[in-house]
């Protein structure tokens, strides 16, 4: 965004814009359960349990599924803010699980995140100037101070704050106005992948949409790629171009956004589809609802199989043999034994 | 108007703080009739909540009610004394709160604290309080009710705690049940569980009910009838159905906008409400919604609308639609 900003760093290999810039394989994340004096390790929680994704160049990325279902765990394996236990994640060529700290920290001036919490996510004692300053620091993305300053009050510039709010600290804002702070420092670096996680969760309604057209102004003016991670799925199909519905750790359906919410293969979708209240009495009175049964089961020992079967509608005995591979349905991706038909939705 | 199960009357709550008094509750006055759903909408600092926890007289000091009349058939609960209050409580009004977790005691078993309202209230003793007990933790669909009676709540999950909750404020029979954000603590599949369960309360029980939500949503799905508030005052109020289609404030019409709809067909940039929440330290001038509205004329700078009707059934405080004004029409 910045003419002063110097030249990106060079690619290890040939990277062109045709290709996804992103693509998850196999990936795995456990964090280790421990018990005892010794603190031994008695089992894993499986957070994420062999995901395969692909992002590609400019578009977004929905990510929905409930709290635990492996979401922001992904995200964060993703940029190595949490080290993936097994599996790949290959940015625009390269293999970011096998790079060095050094190597890790020249990619990271590619990708940024943009954290849910507005209020825990700005240090307090710190102002605007700094914490906006601190990626151009830590990068050496300037040649003196006052190419520092101009690109601090260009970044408040572009997420709509007043450049003057520079020496202000985070307590005199109001949360959209943090948010748009903590969104100016995922733009320092300028990045071309962003992992959005829960952005607008903890905004008042009347200023999640403020935020929402903010980030798909930025997309289009910067040309970023999102993976945008949130558990309303109203939000999700708004802003993404293609939507992964997880549970328990795996992808259970992946599809564009209009297809999936009007055609949802799996029963999980389908039934996530129907919780979601829609803001008009006339169709919410009409609306067919698929309650589930019980609760989400633990991520430390999933179900057999596949992993929803405990609460769909449509388990039968295999479902509880063998796990259901993430395969192409219609058009989608979905990893169902048996799908949902034209009249089940 | 006498047949009004609870009927508050130009309520004000206020909370004096070092930066001055926050009027939470700035003139409020609704109704509620028997059997019913109510919905409250609003935004964080709106006084929807401290709007119902008036009505239970469970206001955190230094919080307190200024003015106006709390009647619940008949009485007024802003004068009543606190032996009254605990007699309401429970047995007539009960309320359950957005996070279960807190709301309960973590050193007590689930039985026992269901129970406590029919010992409290029923003179039930301890073995017959927690048989009741474990009939209302499986109508609100506990499976295996009495041994989870005989666990604590850390080992509920989210959303059985609340179904819990519920059991505790149903087993006294009560006329009105409060629920203040009671699934905004839950996942979206456990919500839709919940917001059942809650249908078929007010269905079977005919118990008259006040939903406190953000969500519009969930206003849409449950509620006869709906109250928008906005920096403690009302906003509007009516028919969920008249004022979804044909809002008569002009707050209300820019949230109905502003949030993207899962059946929307094509991708439209969302009308987002300019502006910030307001101070309510520093309220602003006349109507407190004039400095992000798109309809605003000079006179709601200076002065705030009362509640008046506006239409055959709903309530607004605005000028521009008092005067005759039509909002969908005025943006078209």
């Amino acid at each position: 965004m910045s003419t002063e900003a110097p030249a990106r760093p060079k690619l290890t290999k040939a990277w062109t814009a045709a290709e996804p810039i992103l693509e998850v394989r196999g990936l795995k994340t456990y964090f280790p359960v421990t018990a005892g004096m010794l603190q031994r390790t008695v089992a894993h929680v499986r957070a994420v349990d062999g995901v395969d994704l692909t992002v590609r160049q400019g578009e977004t990325l929905g990510l929905v599924g409930e709290s635990g279902c492996g979401k922001s765990t992904l995200g964060r394996s993703i940029l190595r803010l949490v080290e993936p236990t097994e599996g790949q994640v290959i940015f625009k060529g390269e293999d970011l699980t096998r790079l060095g700290a050094a190597e890790m920290r020249r990619v990271r001036r590619d990708m940024a995140m943009i954290f849910q919490d507005p209020y825990a996510s700005l240090d307090p004692r710190q102002t605007v100037g700094e914490i906006i300053g601190e990626p151009l620091d830590i990068h050496h993305l300037y040649t003196n101070k006052r190419q520092r300053q101009e690109r601090i009050h260009e970044l408040l510039r572009v997420v709509g704050l007043n450049p003057n709010f520079n020496n202000r600290y985070p307590h005199e804002f109001s949360g959209g106005q943090r948010q748009r702070i903590g969104i100016a420092r995922a733009l320092a670096v300028d990045p071309s992948f962003i992992v959005c996680d829960e952005p607008i969760s903890a905004l008042d309604v009347s200023i999640q949409a403020q935020i929402i057209n903010l980030l798909e102004r930025l997309q289009d003016q910067f040309n970023l790629t999102y993976l945008f991670i949130a558990h309303d799925l109203s939000v999700v199909k708004h802003i993404s171009d293609r939507i992964a519905v997880m549970y328990l750790g795996k992808v259970v359906e992946l599809a564009a956004a209009g297809e999936l919410y009007r055609s949802p293969k799996h029963p999980y979708t389908g039934s996530l589809l129907s919780a979601i209240p829609i803001p008009d009495p006339k169709v919410e009175r009409g609306r067919q609802r698929i309650i589930l049964k019980g609760d989400v089961p633990s991520p430390v020992n999933p179900p057999s199989g596949c992993r929803f079967r405990t609460r769909c509608f449509k388990a039968q005995d295999k479902c509880a043999q063998e796990v259901p591979p993430l395969d192409t349905v219609d058009g989608h991706e979905a990893a169902c034994f048996f799908p949902l038909q034209g009249d089940e939705r | 108007m006498a047949d009004h199960l609870l009927e508050v009357q130009d309520l004000h709550t206020v909370f004096p703080t070092k930066d001055g008094v926050v009027k939470a509750v700035d003139g409020v006055s609704f109704h509620l009739d028997p059997g019913e759903t109510l919905g409250i909408v609003g935004e964080s600092g709106s006084g929807k909540s401290v709007t119902v926890l008036s009505v239970m007289r469970l206001l955190q000091r230094p919080g307190r009610i200024a003015s106006g009349r709390i009647l619940y058939k008949g009485r007024d609960l802003a004068k009543a004394s606190d032996p009254e209050m605990q007699e309401i409580r429970g047995e007539e009004i009960a309320m359950i709160f957005q996070d279960p977790m807190t709301s309960m005691n973590p050193v007590f078993k689930t039985g026992w604290q269901v129970g406590e309202p029919l010992r409290l209230h029923k003179n039930f003793d301890a073995k017959k309080a927690l048989k009741e007990a474990v009939g209302f933790l499986h109508k609100v669909g506990i499976p295996e009710a009495d041994k989870r009676a005989d666990q604590y709540p850390h080992e509920f999950s989210g959303g059985m705690r609340q179904r819990a909750m519920i059991a505790m404020g149903l087993s006294t029979g009560p006329n009105v049940l409060i629920a203040d954000e009671p699934t905004t603590a839950l996942d979206v599949t456990i919500q839709a569980q919940i917001l059942d369960l809650l249908r078929k309360v007010n269905h079977d029980f005919g118990t008259a009910t006040i939903l406190i939500t953000h969500n519009l949503g969930v206003v849409a799905g449950m509620c006869e009838r709906v109250m928008v508030m906005y920096a403690g005052k009302v906003a509007e109020q009516g028919p969920t159905e008249d004022v979804f289609a044909n809002p008569k404030h002009p707050y209300t019409w820019s949230l109905l906008r502003s949030i993207p709809r899962l059946d929307a067909q094509e991708h439209e940039p969302l009308r987002a409400i300019e502006g910030l929440p307001p101070d309510l330290i520093n309220p602003p001038t006349g109507c407190p919604f004039h400095p992000r509205c798109p309809f605003r004329i000079d006179r709601c700078i200076r002065e705030m609308p009362p509640l008046e009707p506006v239409g055959p059934t709903q309530l607004a405080t605005c000028w521009v639609t008092q005067a005759g004004r039509d909002l969908n029409e005025a943006a078209s």
